[in-house]
């Protein structure tokens, strides 16, 4: 839903003192992937959570050997809100699927959802922070303005009107012989439209700074284009942040896109996604039905715990203030 | 100090314009509002083009952008259709209080609102307080025990809270608190509702049936606004004036309590202010699932049968509440804190 980044873990004066210790003083020579990789693996929520998001992946994407899709949206209201069996592992839902085998291929959805999702929302965000970083001026008072516009009104309210305002006539679509119902593509456009603003701040910001430096002076001094001082020279210094804000990003489209289908909004059956999965199991709550949520929603929580993980030892490996080694 | 407060004003009219142009402009085109109205069928052509014309929506959308900011009541329309304005509009438009009437139950837009808005209210101020008193305490303690095994357990849970999906937490409390509860023969929470309709809305009532959601909003809420508590309160704890203290024999308690937490709390008034847009948007699902009374609920409700008035006056009065508190924010902090001055 909202985007609420969690605060920098400013280390206090005691932090500090506390890693240099006297053999981290003597710093061998690595280049900065090793040093960055040589801080990610220390830090061990962010390797677990590497650990757990390839473990997921693959569950998606081998689990479609053993299942098929037909079957995942067969319905079969004979069996319906079955639970869970040796042969429905995670039950059946109101129509009588099966959960489990929807899990998988609405894992898949919900992966492609995220994955994509980000790099609409980096792609704008990148490029709009770096033109009124760069460029300042009108520019940048007419940029900073729209994207105070989308700020204003929280996230998830801006999500369910564009929903609705694009969800009407999508047609079904076709890619690789599955057939998708079309509303995923307006989940992921949507969300990535939404999303930008926060990345064009971070990228803004660092353009600011960056574009200060003597290094800059100096490309232009030998005759660097302006293209080339912001794509060869500022982008490439200013990639750190923006691998964090992609990789909060990704936990964060997965969590929206649960959301708007939660409510309702999102992507349409037959196509499942961990979000439309738990649509309406509130209303059979009362009856003890729990599998309806669970499975689901524990997903959920899995993938986007553990990219939140990955994302924190990111923000940590490739900060370049940073001495530990 | 009034300039700087007259001169954000000021820019917030030019953006809260701008952000209405673009919601009704998307509002207006969110589906068929004559489709779902009342929940009638049309099926006669000429009632539909005469309600099409009479809700003014034959009209440029610039047209009738301008009808909802300034009214038309000084415009004549068309209500018959034979080409000729000579009805006098009676609509006043949001710049003198008329949201206009909602499409599915013709009430006035605002009245509507306003009768849930206490709701909602109610629910997102009791949140906000138990989210303060707890993530302080919770921060605070873990700051005070800064890398102990407690400190750890806190550090994980708040990264799962934070990650964890607010309808998660909510099916999750209801399940436990509600169905199991009751399942055992323990007293169990309601889980629908504000008022156990027998009983009638009484106040006890209502805190019965407010805490799962005021608990489901303040889980999410905690993780990232206790971490926030702890790195303040960790800087604040190392400074030299709490050395000072520490020295002079001021009792532990009153250390923390008055000479850390008073400049520790700082910048926890920032994130308190700028919480809004998030206990909002945690309002929508929570009083989704809870059918709590509330603006959220409206909001979905309205939404998906494309009743523009209603989500149009739902969204500018949110737009004004998170500007208003960005405001109220940036100026408390200048007046708590005297190293502030803003020009």
């Amino acid at each position: 839903m909202a985007k609420r980044t969690l605060p920098d873990p400013k280390p206090a004066p005691q932090e500090i003192q506390r890693v240099s210790t006297p053999d981290e003083l003597e710093t061998p020579v690595l280049s900065l992937s090793q040093l960055a990789w040589r801080r990610f693996r220390r830090h061990k929520m962010a390797v677990a959570g590497i650990v757990v998001l390839v473990l997921l992946v693959t569950y998606c994407i081998l689990g479609t050997m053993f299942v098929s899709e037909d079957y995942a949206n067969h319905t079969d209201t004979s069996l319906r809100l079955q639970p869970p069996t040796a042969e429905h592992p995670f039950g059946t839902d109101t129509t009588g699927r099966d959960i489990f085998a929807r899990t998988i291929y609405g894992g898949q959805i919900s992966l492609l959802i995220g994955l994509t999702a980000m790099i609409v929302e980096i792609f704008v965000g990148v490029v709009i922070g770096a033109l009124t970083g760069y460029f300042g001026g009108w520019l940048d008072s007419l940029l900073m303005r729209m994207t105070e516009v989308v700020l204003i009104v929280p996230q998830i309210f801006l999500l369910l009107v564009m929903a609705k305002f694009f969800g009407g006539a999508v047609p079904n679509i076709n890619i690789l012989g599955r057939e998708f119902s079309g509303s995923v593509i307006v989940i992921i456009l949507i969300i990535g439209l939404t999303a930008w603003p926060y990345t064009a701040r971070i990228v803004r910001a660092q353009f600011l700074s960056i574009k200060e430096n003597e290094f800059i002076l100096a490309a232009r001094a030998t005759g660097a284009g302006t293209w080339d001082i912001i794509f060869r020279h500022i982008l490439p210094n200013s990639i750190a942040p923006i691998v964090v804000a992609a990789t909060l990003g990704i936990a964060n489209a997965i969590t929206l896109e649960a959301y708007i289908s939660f409510l309702g909004l999102g992507v349409r059956p037959p196509t499942a996604t961990w979000g439309n999965m738990l649509e309406g199991a509130y209303n059979y709550i009362d009856q003890g039905i729990y599998w309806l949520w669970l499975f689901p929603g524990l997903l959920i929580l899995l993938i986007v715990l553990s990219i939140n993980f990955v994302g924190d030892g990111l923000r940590d490996a490739l900060d370049p203030r940073s001495r530990a080694v | 100090m009034t300039r700087y407060i007259a001169r954000r004003l000021l820019q917030a009219i030019p953006l809260l314009f701008l952000v209405s142009l673009l919601l009704f402009v998307m509002l207006q085109n969110m589906g068929d509002p004559l489709a779902t109205m009342g929940g009638r069928t049309m099926t006669r052509s000429e009632d539909r083009a005469r309600l099409t014309r009479q809700l003014g929506l034959d009209k440029p959308i610039v047209v009738q952008y301008l009808y909802w900011l300034i009214g038309n009541d000084w415009a004549k329309i068309d209500l018959d259709g034979d080409g000729i304005a000579e009805t006098p509009g009676i609509r006043k438009g949001v710049l003198r209080g008329d949201f206009g009437y909602s499409l599915v139950n013709r009430e006035p837009a605002m009245e509507v609102i306003m009768e849930r808005l206490p709701n909602t209210l109610l629910l997102m101020l009791s949140a906000e307080v138990v989210i303060i008193f707890g993530s302080l305490l919770i921060g605070i303690y873990a700051a005070l025990r800064q890398y102990s095994f407690i400190d750890n357990l806190i550090t994980t849970l708040s990264f799962i809270g934070y990650s964890m999906p607010i309808f998660f937490v909510a099916l999750g409390l209801m399940y436990i608190f509600a169905v199991n509860f009751k399942a055992w023969g323990l007293p169990y929470l309601p889980t629908v509702g504000m008022f156990d309709p027998r009983v009638g809305k009484t106040f006890w009532q209502v805190v019965w049936h407010m805490i799962l959601p005021i608990i489901t909003i303040a889980i999410t809420s905690f993780a990232a606004n206790s971490r926030y508590v702890r790195s303040t309160m960790l800087e604040a704890m190392s400074q030299d004036y709490i050395r000072t203290a520490k020295s002079k024999g001021v009792p532990r308690r009153s250390i923390i309590f008055i000479h850390a937490l008073k400049n520790a709390s700082l910048p926890i008034i920032t994130v308190i202010g700028l919480d809004l847009p998030f206990l909002l948007g945690g309002a929508v699902v929570t009083e989704r699932i809870f059918a709590w009374p509330g603006m959220g609920r409206l909001f979905i409700d309205h939404v998906s049968r494309a009743d523009t008035p209603v989500v149009m006056g739902i969204l500018m009065l949110i737009a004004i509440a998170v500007i208003t508190f960005q405001i109220i924010t940036d100026i408390v902090y200048a007046w708590l804190d005297p190293r502030i001055r803003y020009n």
